[in-house]
């Protein structure tokens, strides 16, 4: 075999004087690091295989094993860094396109730690959330332009027809991560942690399985270019309807769900043949304007009888503000926005790195254009693609948000190390994977009391940060960028981010 | 009485439990020392079945009409009157193995490290849940009423 140029990643250390020689690193490791030799009764390490996902590590009785990154330096040359030099190895030994999982790892501004919260000093008094009743719930759809309201024997009646509406009580969704991409177990326990929460997970492109029927009244479905899994039922079951135009993380391309991993669960979840390709094209073949869209909107809201909320979910891009705009206009309830640091299972890596804007920067020129045409209420926006924490969820509510969605969190909530190797199928954690002997690594019942518990702790910090604002529904916060200071950004970012600088008052 | 019972579908096969066992029956019941000083090593006292996919870690069951005990012909196997639990008195055991022959789940081991014993889980006595199940990362492993 030709020798391969390009050095380890991760370096494997092992303290001899802790490690027992048990073999559980052997056992847990997928890309087969470590190995037993049985001549010297010792395991030894391959760091050319190790991807640094730390399963090892974590699972060590003994707490032996350190990964570190690999100490080759290479001569320091700004213009040619370390990962330019490996990917030209990497693509010169494979002829192939760089794939990579998860979101961009690339060192562009995140604008949510430049922007600070306000917080009410003396004139407005602060809200303590332990003593007093704080209101996270929200209202997912179409408002009225108006409310008529009519007197029957003296009292007030409604008579405008309310357009259907998700109701969230923490306006954090889980996005769209479809069975094929993620294990059956973790899609088990979005759904369960969905409902225990009160809100929503997303099935993304690749179907319900039958067994999460059940959970159907708390499942967004989606339909998306390759329209797997679409069938009245699906769509039926579930509590809303998301058309997925486009991607975070991969704007302007496919999907691509190799045969390896459609078994006959999978086959059957999204009524394609067993091992065969599930290849989603990059653009909806019967969408090619707001028109063609607004057709299949109106499709769906005649397939679900106008009782479900229609979203339609695009990649945040240059031209965001006006295709939302489009967007609405087409009947759309809903808009998912999804920023470019957004996750996915596999995208190529030059454009899962250079496509795309921050979400940040997309969301407040959605919520400002949308206000500016009078349309904001005929839709509710959600925000994802690079929520980390419950501060970055007030940020995109203050920004203009409805609620966000969160899919990288959630993964690292039920043990992502964020290794970036979904698109291997060889996931240590049980996650992106479709190996039996892997997938048995999540108990659903541990994976979901973890996502329970994490948005339980940011809702009590929500409330916290809402408090000290004075504020106790999270409704009078969204699109109010007063209370929003820009640090360390210039003229043009906070212009366009609608937000006054650090330091100047009102 | 509470038993030990396995989830198999969340065995990940990565022998924790095993490792456990070992540890919490050995001299200084610390886990660098039990495996790198304390020689002859004691056993673990449960046995991880695993073909393919399917693992699952399989302890004494503590059976309610135990063969063990009857067949013992010195009276070392004999019933834990508080826990229940099915006990080797390692002191009467003369190593016959009839135990080992009428187990109908393979449960039993042979100790032979010194005096030929029969060695089996004792469901860790001093332990307010055994430290197999204790320490399973995956919660394969319940303690739990039958």
């Amino acid at each position: 075999m030709r020798m391969s140029l390009l050095a380890p990643e991760f370096r494997v250390i092992r303290d001899e004087e802790k490690c027992i020689q048990c073999e559980v690193c052997v056992r847990q490791c997928a890309f087969e690091v470590h190995s037993y030799d049985l001549e010297e009764g010792k395991v030894a390490s391959d760091d050319s295989r190790c991807v640094g996902c730390h399963r090892c590590a974590t699972l060590c009785p003994t707490q032996a094993l350190t990964i570190i990154r690999y100490p080759q330096e290479f001569r320091r040359n700004a213009n040619w860094p370390e990962q330019v030099i490996k990917d030209i190895f990497k693509q010169s030994e494979t002829g192939g396109v760089l794939l990579s999982g998860m979101g961009s790892d690339k060192d562009y501004p995140i604008y949510w730690d430049h922007l600070l919260l306000d917080a009410s000093q003396v004139t407005n008094p602060s809200i303590d959330p332990l003593r007093e009743p704080m209101e996270l719930r929200t209202f997912l759809g179409r408002k009225p332009d108006r409310l008529k309201i009519e007197t029957k024997k003296g009292k007030p009646r409604l008579k405008t027809e309310i357009a259907p509406q998700l109701k969230v009580e923490v306006p954090i969704l889980f996005s769209a991560m479809s069975y094929g991409a993620i294990s059956y177990n973790v899609s088990l326990a979005l759904a369960q942690a969905a409902r225990t929460m009160n809100t929503f997970c997303n099935t993304g492109e690749g179907g319900l399985h039958r067994d999460l029927y059940r959970f159907g009244g708390n499942t967004i479905v989606q339909v998306a270019s390759g329209r797997f899994g679409v069938h009245p039922d699906y769509l039926n079951a579930a509590a809303a309807i998301e058309i997925k135009i486009g991607q975070g993380a991969k704007p302007g391309i496919g999907g691509h769900l190799p045969g390896e991993k459609v078994s006959q669960s999978i086959s059957e979840t999204r009524m394609i043949p067993e091992g065969t390709d599930a290849l989603s094209p990059a653009p909806h073949h019967d969408i090619y304007s707001i028109e063609d869209l607004s057709q299949l909107i109106y499709a769906l809201k005649e397939a679900t009888c106008y009782k479900k909320p229609i979203m339609v979910k695009i990649a945040a891009v240059h031209n965001s503000s006006a295709i939302a705009s489009g967007m609405v206009r087409a009947g759309a309830d809903i808009i998912a926005l999804d920023g470019f640091r957004g996750g996915t299972g596999a995208a190529p890596t030059r454009i899962r790195d250079n496509v795309g804007i921050p979400i940040e920067l997309a969301l407040a020129a959605v919520d400002s254009r949308l206000r500016a045409e009078g349309i904001r209420n005929q839709a509710s926006i959600i925000a994802g693609g690079g929520i980390r924490n419950s501060s970055d969820v007030v940020k995109a509510i203050a920004l203009g948000a409805d609620a966000v969605y969160i899919g990288t969190a959630a993964l690292i909530a039920v043990g992502c190390h964020m290794c970036q190797k979904c698109y291997t199928g060889k996931c240590n954690w049980g996650i992106a994977t479709q190996d039996p002997y892997l997938v048995k690594r999540i108990n659903p019942d541990i994976a979901t009391e973890r996502l329970v518990n994490l948005l339980r702790a940011w809702s009590l910090e929500i409330k916290e940060m809402l408090g000290g604002m004075g504020i106790n529904a999270i409704e009078s916060l969204r699109g109010n960028r007063l209370r929003l200071r820009g640090i360390d950004l210039t003229e043009t970012e906070l212009k366009l981010l609608e937000v006054k600088p650090a330091g100047e008052s009102l | 009485m509470k038993k030990i019972y396995v989830k198999e579908e969340y065995c990940m096969g990565c022998r924790l439990c095993e490792i456990h066992c070992l540890v919490a029956h050995s001299k200084s019941k610390k886990i660098i020392k039990a495996y790198k000083e304390e020689f002859p090593r004691v056993l673990p006292r449960l046995i991880v079945e695993e073909k393919g996919p399917i693992s699952f870690a399989l302890q004494c069951r503590h059976c309610e009409e135990a063969p063990c005990i009857e067949a013992c012909l010195t009276g070392a196997m004999g019933r834990d009157k508080k826990s229940g639990a099915v006990t080797c008195d390692e002191d009467r055991c003369v190593g016959c193995w009839m135990c080992i022959m009428v187990c109908p789940f393979g449960v039993i081991l042979r100790d032979e490290r010194e005096k030929k014993v029969a060695t089996k889980c004792d469901l860790c006595p001093d332990e307010d849940i055994p430290v197999c199940v204790a320490k399973c990362p995956n919660e394969a492993l319940v303690y739990e009423e039958e």
